[in-house]
């Protein structure tokens, strides 16, 4: 069931998003996310429709692939949209018991369950473009600034990429020791919550000392390979912009300042 | 009583783009009381197969029979099956929880519902029969050495009173001391308490000294089913596949190449030690016989 | 000169209880000496705990000893300012292959030793080309590690150390995980190693096979080298060796047994072919 997540696999291609410099998909899903909560009207939405559209038509990801990952939060969707709907306050369309739905509140469920959905097929863009590694490298590189006030980039990204290392030889594990105490006739199905709680417990304990394990292991193996921090530190793959790149970054900048312009200007 | 498969089949992620076919068309009788090795490479279906016999996987199409009642039956109670077939997984000390030994070895027995005297004697006779002294019962499973937490860890499964027990490499990472402690205490249960053993192995050296049938899984099939010689007597079929029969094995069938007449069918060092003796035996009398004729 | 130098090598530690008070003190080595020259295949067999695998994490300091003295490659290992060009020099391969493999394709993990140590770009994609052809995985490189058998994590594993050039490599039961074929692939990417590029290597095991093809054996127990010599000398002393909870190579053993039994088997017969050998010549 975990493995049914798309939401942060890559998905390999050779399409121009794939290509582009981490750096400039961080700061494009960025300004993605910030259009998302400044667009209004009919005309905002048009636009941040069809630059999501053109956005999946040059990752060359499969759209049907892309939606599977919506599934994960279709309970969040739900919830949010049962909310917006019978809670705002505004012109009533229709009543039935203590329940009111109003026009302002139809409008602001769909309008919210838009912006999800598109936030998170925008991020899935990123994800499924961009391999683990190059992802924390452009993390890494684009945040370095944050060192100054005493912020570890370079650690913090390396922790990130050692646990996307580790979370399916994790996900596998987790599966072993269930299968090995339901072989002890374990049970983690039935029985009220606290009951099940419990239950967890022959699964979690194991489940951490075996990463303690592998932390001092994978800590130790770091260290005999010379591993000292950050300082002085090369790359086997350095990012460097392409012209592509530069291209890319003045899309970005046309999208999201015809979004404001949208939004101060258009009234539909 | 015995554990029939009929016609299993097990298919991984049916219908997608990665499916693959773990088990094929496995037809198998197990008898009470034998002990079988069961091998093959990585990824030749036999963890896949142990796994159908405890209910833990359940197979696409065909049926698994345990003592007479199909498992795949409704009303078939797969937690009474558990017990009744333990399974020992690799590496099976990572999954000692408890804070203590004996409590650790009591959560198998727990989960059957026995009450709490009957749970107690049971964690206690298992411990018992894996030979751990005592005054280790009320420690820390995770101070012992590793060949202990594992003798611990089967501990758990025995206390469970299964009439099969499968243990799928319980070697693994051993030194030589602590495998042979692992394996005589396995061979022990099976003659004292008279189990159904089922030994998943990389080792045809142990196999061929332990067992007396063995399974040979390729590519989710049943490739050889027989008595050791049987099986290691065709030993390059067994290569052709990636795996190899002892070293024995080969020895005796180079020095009967050789010209050396010998016995062939050698599975383990002291059939080898005895057949060799044998003939330079025969040899040295002739020898002796011959010279003393020479000489009148 | 020899390229690793212990002598009398002491290694102590306290043990602990929970809170933190000292029970006793533990010595996991007691007085070692290790002379290896540069080139050797040299092997160190002990049961679990014998003090083997501490031994090793001397060798590439991530242990330091309370007494005695190491020197690796003319340095130091006592002195902290040689810490880093020991390491460089004396690379480790450690046993579980999950847990030693830091990125998630195979090129960059063999890429990520060569980055600590600050070699340029260019030269990393050419070390990284030439360690991964020198374990066979060249056409892995673009793989992820999850996705390989043992034996191939570990030879990923045995290229990431080759990639910092060291004279010198440890292998620390590598391949005591591993299934027979795994077991054989990392034997025999280790020894090509040796044998063609004068690699000297330290191999850790208690699986006897994979050692008689070494220059010299040691072998531990209780902290402490209590054998050592050419295979042939130390396989020869089999009840000796069982003393120290480990075992012969069948084949040695079968030999061993039918001298005891009178045949005139010549000591330390190693393989298969020299048993037949033996065997025939007495027929």
């Amino acid at each position: 069931m975990i493995r049914d997540i798309t939401i942060g696999q890559y998905y390999p291609s050779n399409s121009i998003i794939h290509k582009l410099d981490p750096r400039v998909k961080l700061m494009g899903a960025f300004v993605y996310v910030l259009s998302l909560f400044i667009f209004r009207g009919i005309a905002g939405f048009a636009a941040v429709t069809i630059g999501l559209a053109v956005l999946i038509w040059f990752s060359k990801v499969p759209f049907r692939y892309m939606v599977k990952g919506l599934k994960a939060i279709v309970v969040i969707l739900a919830i949010t949209a049962i909310f917006n709907l019978f809670l705002t306050p505004g012109k009533p369309l229709v009543s039935f018991w203590k329940f009111r739905i109003t026009q302002e509140g139809l409008k602001s469920a769909a309008f919210m369950m838009v912006r999800l959905t598109y936030l998170i097929l925008g991020s899935s863009v990123l994800t499924l473009t961009t391999t683990p590694n190059h992802l924390t490298d452009g993390m890494e590189k684009s945040l370095r600034p944050l060192n100054k006030i005493g912020i570890p980039v370079h650690e913090v990204s390396m922790i990130m990429s050692i646990a996307l290392r580790f979370i399916p030889i994790l996900v596998e594990e987790t599966d072993k020791i269930m299968k090995a105490q339901l072989a002890r006739g374990a049970d983690f199905e039935s029985g009220n919550l606290i009951k099940r709680a419990k239950s967890m417990v022959p699964l979690l304990v194991p489940l951490f000392i075996s990463a303690f394990r592998r932390a001092n292991d994978l800590a130790m193996a770091m260290e005999a390979r010379c591993y000292n921090g950050g300082e002085g530190r090369t790359k086997m793959k350095p990012l460097k912009y392409a012209r592509r790149d530069a291209a890319a970054y003045s899309f970005i900048a046309v999208y999201f300042i015809g979004i404001i312009m949208l939004r101060v200007w258009v009234q539909i | 009583m015995s554990i029939i498969l009929d016609k299993v089949n097990y298919i991984y992620s049916e219908g997608t783009a990665y499916e693959s076919h773990a088990l094929r068309n496995i037809n198998l009788r197990i008898e009470d009381g034998e002990f079988i090795g069961i091998i093959g490479h990585t990824g030749s279906g036999k963890s896949t197969l142990i796994q159908h016999l405890n209910g833990l996987m359940q197979a696409t199409s065909g049926g698994i029979y345990y003592n007479g009642r199909d498992i795949y039956e409704e009303d078939y109670n797969k937690k009474e099956l558990r017990s009744k077939v333990g399974l020992v997984f690799q590496y099976p000390e990572h999954q000692l929880f408890e804070s203590t030994i004996f409590e650790d070895v009591c959560f198998g027995p727990k989960n059957l519902g026995l009450s709490k005297k009957e749970v107690e004697l049971r964690a206690f006779s298992a411990l018992r029969s894996i030979g751990l002294p005592v005054e280790y019962w009320y420690q820390s499973p995770f101070e012992l050495s590793g060949g202990q937490k594992r003798r611990v860890a089967i501990a758990g499964v025995l206390a469970m009173k299964p009439e099969v027990l499968i243990l799928d490499e319980p070697t693994a990472g051993l030194d030589p001391k602590g495998r042979d402690e692992i394996l005589a205490q396995v061979a022990a249960m099976h003659q004292e308490l008279n189990m159904t053993i089922l030994l998943v192995s990389h080792s045809m050296e142990d196999v061929a000294n332990y067992v007396g049938r063995i399974i040979v899984m390729n590519q989710g099939s049943v490739m050889m089913d027989g008595t050791p010689r049987e099986v290691f007597g065709r030993y390059q079929e067994l290569e052709a596949v990636g795996l190899a029969a002892p070293q024995v094995t080969y020895l005796i069938h180079e020095l009967k190449k050789n010209g050396i007449p010998i016995e062939a069918e050698v599975t383990t060092l002291e059939e080898a030690k005895a057949s060799i003796l044998q003939v330079f035996e025969g040899r040295g009398k002739n020898q002796k016989q011959g010279t003393k004729q020479e000489m009148l | 000169m020899n390229i690793i130098e212990a002598r009398k090598l002491v290694h102590e530690y306290f043990r602990r209880d929970e809170e933190g008070n000292v029970e006793g003190i533990v010595t996991a080595l007691d007085g070692v000496d290790l002379h290896v020259k540069p080139g050797e295949f040299v092997a160190i067999l002990g049961h679990n705990g014998s003090g083997k695998s501490t031994l090793a994490k001397h060798l590439n300091v991530l242990l330091r000893g309370s007494e005695g003295t190491l020197w690796i490659d003319g340095k130091d290992a006592m002195d902290e300012k040689s810490l880093w060009e020991i390491r460089r020099n004396a690379g480790m391969v450690f046993q579980n292959p999950d847990n030693q493999i830091i990125a998630s394709v195979v090129e960059e993990d063999v890429a990520f030793g060569p980055e600590n140590i600050g070699v340029p770009t260019d030269e990393i994609w050419k070390r990284v080309e030439k360690s991964l052809k020198s374990v066979r995985m060249l056409q892995y490189r673009g793989h992820s590690p999850n996705k390989l058998s043992g034996g191939q994590k570990q030879r990923v594993a045995i290229a990431g150390v080759m990639a910092m050039e060291p004279k010198c490599i440890v292998l620390d039961e590598p391949t005591a995980m591993l299934d027979p074929n795994g077991r054989k692939e990392v034997l025999d990417a280790v020894e090509a190693l040796n044998r063609e590029k004068g690699v000297t290597v330290i191999f850790i095991t208690h699986y006897m096979e994979e050692v008689i093809r070494a220059d010299k054996v040691y072998v531990m127990d209780h902290g402490k080298v209590v054998m050592q010599g050419t295979p042939r000398q130390v396989f020869s002393q089999v009840d000796v060796l069982k003393s120290y909870r480990l075992d012969v190579p069948q084949i040695t053993l079968l030999a061993y047994e039918l001298q005891k039994a009178g045949l005139d088997v010549p000591e330390g017969i190693l393989t298969r072919e020299e048993l037949v050998e033996a065997l025939c010549r007495l027929y």
